[in-house]
């Protein structure tokens, strides 16, 4: 009867369908098509193509104009697939899809290792890369290699500073902190005198706190190919949480969380005095808290023995190329051109902190007045700070995920009477079983 | 039961079911529940009049110091080339083949299920109903691969399919078509040789026209509001509807070297609302009188 | 109206009238089943498929049956999650839907001043979508620069602050209720509205106050409305998403990554890349949520068809 074979009909759709899906996502790989080398690169400049991509930074506008000017035969097609997290689970949920991955992606540094171990992402090694050392700044150029390749090529970077608004620090009479002692001082200096005031803010930020780690020269995450080792109790992570328990027990950070509106309103009003963080700051702060204009000033990251320079870096991406991009040669000529070439001068131009060495160390660049840090040539001490990034750090390669349930687990610092080793105690013991599941061989110890 | 003689009773203290008194007691305690749902509302129209620093030192429910409304709402439609209008168009899209696609299916299969006698129907409505429980959020993944073999992701047809499947459309059709029609229309219509179509177009849905106009408008809501699906479905900046658009603008601070637009976020959601607003107050009439045409019929 | 005709010459025999109609009847409802089979039936079959699998980044895909079903009964931040939002539900469904049935009483019993504008006004909620109103509410709660603060500020009283983790899932109630407590009401205020006058010129006629009109006429009349309004509440409450998502970024200490089941599920997929257990997560909440809208239907139902 006609309904029955509709009904059928139907039933036998959805078993296609079905079908199709299961037949198809046992694979997923996609051909790599063997390695590149330099001169493909050009020939597919002169050829010519699209190439499509990913990023969120503002900036990469300027740079694609310029870039399709200068090679009239290349079309980029910038998309905004989303910040941060929002893009990678786009990226990741292309890749299983095994379609609409683009060419080109803006990857953090944090982020970067597990695609590059999920084989995710071109090794640019026979590109070019390779020539490249000395052309980026220690931190970045160590975060993009992963086991012996070469995954990515810095874009900008966040060696970090004390940002501070000197307007509050001269009414309270806090002097710049050089050591964390000094910090601590000053913090309780602050909110001793006015209790709405706080010398910063933090509410769990697994970015920051990862930093923290990393300048008082903690290695807890360590990675050999697919065995793991993870250790937030070692010596540089325990000087680290020691150190920042203190201002959360006695209440001294601002109970704000980084980038939402009150954080901005406390930024421009004063209430939230200082900022230890990343180099890219100074944008952020010129266009969300620009009634504090004249008002802030930039100081070296506090240290842990006076005398000391080391700092770290939060934040930063690089520019990768998927693996499953059917036009590599070009992507990485765009790489190259915007993280190399002349994008980088656009970049900065635009606003960007860059990651080579050849723009943090010219006198152009480091001389450059800040008006709304009254004038200071900020630049200057973020170079140095770029210098001092202290060696040896490197991500898990599943942080996406790490990061994404550090407030479950660190975050219980700042709400109850957990501390920050505890809870980093609770984050390590989920990461390992985490990685296990997922078929690392991880330890922690 | 003798009909009631109203001149004949004297005039009541209180008022009676049938002829009651207006309480100002009554009105001010509803009024409390109207101060609750319009409080956010009054919050996001003054807010939206503010500049960027206005909004982090003025006080929530008053005006900052400049009154900039017509700036934010033209800073708006021309941010980053007019971006705003172009996902305004999608919604429409979105809304207007998704809504009205949504609701011809609901209706033709409420209407069938409710009117026609066929093997599977109760079936048909308990699998619809059941599906509803089933989260959709952690089907989203399952989705997205599937649309994406069929190359639908990143395209329109992603958000539209979605929207075209109604449950509770389906639901709310079948138990106002069993209300509404009564069988005989459909026996002599039949008797007169007219076709299932014609009886469908011409003499049921102007009976099934209220429940319609209440389907129409929740699927309305559920599509000009979507925003999970679309979410992982889209990519490309270009096809987003409007809450996509609006949280891609919020999260647009949070990114170092980003430019915080607070106020066009503000001013964004407002102009979003403001259809929808105007779609009830329009359709409203209708479905109104049609619900009480229906009760007295009934 | 034409009339009917006793006998016509030439008309259909029964049978072939039957499969005309089985045939009209399938054909109208076949659209709407397409579409249904395409964005509901097969994902959920892909879903229990995923179910059955585990793939892990480094090894690839393995069969593993129903491991990921013991594994997720036994997962104690799952049912963290199922607690949380049954102890939501047992709150703020009957709160709502009794806010919404007095609200609806209040307007239908005629003693407002501008019931209409009342209907409207209490709508409106429902057609914010969930970003903005989860924006309005978050800034609304800020205890330092936001609604809350002003107050504490001006008036000099203590409101907690409503983000703090032992605050938060009664202020994502609250934006759950004033986001539906509009639509619930018209439900209500639609079922009422058919209620046939002759039964309160009836109770007039007995004397009765309004009070007892209410109690024995009108909310025994709309019961339908109620059982259907409070099962869809019921899966909603089970399929909380929108709003503590949204709320995260203001509040992630005390919204975790499992903090309902759905969230949990979406964390699984999109921050651990573990698709299958997310999948097994939304069956096993698929069946639970079922079965407790099944159990209400029959209770509410039963009592109407007495």
């Amino acid at each position: 009867m006609f309904t029955r074979r509709l009904r059928l009909g139907a039933g036998l759709s959805v078993l296609a369908l079905a079908g199709a899906l299961l037949g198809a996502c046992g694979s997923g790989g996609s051909d790599s098509g063997g390695g590149g080398s330099a001169s493909a690169v050009q020939d597919a400049l002169t050829k010519g193509g699209t190439i499509t991509v990913w990023a969120w930074e503002p900036t990469l506008k300027d740079v694609v104009k310029s870039f399709e000017k200068k090679y009239p035969k290349v079309h980029v097609k910038l998309v905004n697939a989303g910040t941060g997290n929002d893009e990678y689970t786009a990226l990741q949920n292309s890749i299983k899809a095994g379609s609409g991955v683009p060419d080109v992606a803006q990857v953090e540094y944090y982020a970067l290792p597990q695609f590059a171990l999920t084989k995710s992402l071109t090794d640019l090694s026979s590109y070019g890369a390779s020539d490249l050392d000395g052309t980026f700044s220690t931190g970045p150029w160590n975060s993009v290699h992963s086991g012996d390749g070469i995954y990515g090529l810095p874009m900008d970077s966040g060696p970090m500073a004390l940002f501070y608004n000197k307007t509050v620090y001269d009414k309270y009479g806090l002097t710049v902190p050089k050591t964390w002692d000094e910090f601590l001082a000053d913090a309780k200096k602050l909110h001793k005198a006015n209790p709405k005031a706080y010398i910063t803010n933090d509410i769990g930020d697994a970015g920051f706190t990862t930093s923290l780690i990393w300048q008082a020269g903690g290695q807890p995450f360590q990675t050999d190919g697919t065995k793991v080792k993870i250790d937030l109790a070692d010596a540089g992570t325990t000087k680290a949480a020691t150190m920042w328990q203190k201002l959360i027990s006695e209440k001294l950070v601002a109970p704000t969380g980084s980038w939402s509106d009150e954080w901005y309103q406390g930024l421009a009003n004063g209430t939230i005095a200082s900022l230890v963080t990343g180099a890219w700051m100074p944008a952020n702060l010129e266009s969300g808290a620009a009634a504090a204009k004249g008002e802030w000033r930039v100081a070296p990251m506090p240290q842990y023995d006076s005398g000391s320079n080391d700092t770290a870096e939060n934040g930063g991406s690089s520019l990768a190329v998927p693996d499953a991009s059917k036009n590599k040669a070009l992507a990485y000529a765009f790489l190259k051109y915007a993280d190399v070439d002349d994008g980088v001068q656009i970049r900065v131009d635009g606003g960007a902190f860059p990651a080579t060495t050849a723009e943090l160390q010219s006198s152009e660049f480091q001389d450059k007045k800040f008006p709304y840090f009254g004038g200071q040539q900020v630049n200057k001490v973020l170079a140095q700070s770029a210098d001092d990034v202290v060696d040896g750090w490197t991500y898990l390669p599943f942080q996406v995920y790490a990061n994404s349930i550090f407030n479950d687990t660190v975050g219980k610092a700042y709400t109850s009477s957990t501390t920050l080793q505890q809870g980093l105690k609770n984050w390590q013991s989920k990461l390992v079983s985490y990685g296990n599941d997922q078929g690392f061989s991880v330890s922690s110890d | 039961m003798s009909a009631t003689i109203p001149f004949l009773r004297s005039k009541p203290r209180s008022g009676t079911p049938l002829e009651p008194r207006r309480s100002v007691t009554l009105t001010l305690l509803c009024g409390l529940v109207l101060l609750y749902s319009l409080v956010p509302l009054l919050w996001l129209v003054l807010n939206a009049t503010k500049t960027q620093p206005d909004l982090f030192s003025s006080f929530g429910l008053w005006f900052g110091d400049h009154f900039s409304l017509w700036d934010n709402v033209k800073t708006t439609f021309t941010y980053d080339n007019g971006i705003f209008l172009r996902w305004l168009g999608n919604t429409v899209l979105y809304v207007v083949v998704g809504a009205g696609g949504a609701t011809l299916l609901a209706t033709l299969a409420g209407y069938a299920l409710a009117k026609f006698e066929f093997a599977g129907r109760r079936t048909v409505i308990a699998v619809v109903i059941g599906a509803v429980a089933v989260p959709g959020t952690a089907l989203a993944m399952p989705t997205f691969l599937l649309f994406s073999k069929l190359g639908l992701t990143n395209t329109p047809w992603a958000i539209i399919i979605p929207s075209l499947v109604s449950p509770f459309g389906l639901y709310l059709m079948w138990t106002f078509a069993r209300q509404a029609i009564p069988d005989e229309i459909q026996e002599a219509a039949r008797m007169d040789g007219a076709s299932e179509i014609r009886i469908f177009f011409q003499i049921c849905l102007p009976l099934l026209a209220p429940g319609v106009v209440t389907v129409l408008l929740f699927t309305m809501v559920a599509t000009w509001n979507n925003y999970f699906l679309p979410l992982i479905m889209l990519k490309d900046p270009h096809w987003y509807p409007l809450t996509l658009g609006l949280n891609a603008w919020n999260q647009q601070a949070s990114t170092a070297g980003g430019e915080a637009i607070f106020n066009l976020v503000i001013t964004g959601s407002l102009v979003t609302i403001l259809p929808l607003i105007v779609a009830f107050l329009f359709l409203q009439r209708f479905w109104q009188s049609g619900l009480a045409a229906g009760g007295v019929k009934a | 109206m034409a009339t009917v005709p006793l006998v016509v010459a030439g008309r259909p025999s029964r049978a072939a009238r039957a499969v005309r109609r089985h045939r009209a009847g399938w054909s109208f409802v076949a659209p709407f089943l397409v579409a249904f089979a395409l964005v509901f039936v097969a994902p959920i079959v892909y879903a229990l498929w995923l179910s059955l699998f585990r793939e892990q980044l480094i090894g690839g895909n393995h069969f593993v049956g129903l491991q990921n079903f013991a594994d997720v009964l036994k997962d104690h931040q799952f049912w963290s999650g199922v607690r949380r939002v049954a102890l939501f539900l047992v709150v703020q469904v009957p709160i709502m839907l009794f806010l919404a049935l007095l609200m609806a009483l209040a307007i239908d019993s005629a003693r407002l001043y501008g019931s209409s504008f009342f209907r409207i006004a209490v709508f409106m909620p429902y057609a914010v979508p969930a970003v903005v109103a989860t924006l309005m509410w978050g800034f609304m709660y800020g205890d330092r620069f936001g609604l809350v603060g002003s107050i504490n500020d001006h008036l000099g009283t203590a409101i907690p602050d409503p983000l703090k983790p032992g605050l938060i899932l009664a202020s994502i109630g609250n934006i759950v209720t004033w986001e539906f407590v509009g639509y619930n009401m018209l439900i209500f205020y639609s079922a009422l509205r058919v209620i046939p006058r002759e039964l309160y010129e009836a109770a007039a006629i007995d004397g009765a106050s309004e009070l007892r009109v209410v109690t024995a006429i009108k909310v025994p009349a709309i019961r339908g409305a109620l059982v259907v309004a409070t099962i869809f509440s019921i899966i909603g409450s089970f399929q909380l998403f929108n709003e503590p998502s949204i709320l995260r970024g203001l509040a992630p200490n005390a919204i975790t990554t499992d903090y309902t089941p759905n969230l949990y599920a979406y964390s699984l997929s999109f921050s651990g890349q573990q698709y299958n257990q997310s999948a097994t997560v939304a069956i096993v909440m698929g069946v639970v949520t079922m079965v407790v809208a099944y159990v209400v239907q029959l209770r509410g139902l039963r009592e109407a068809n007495r």
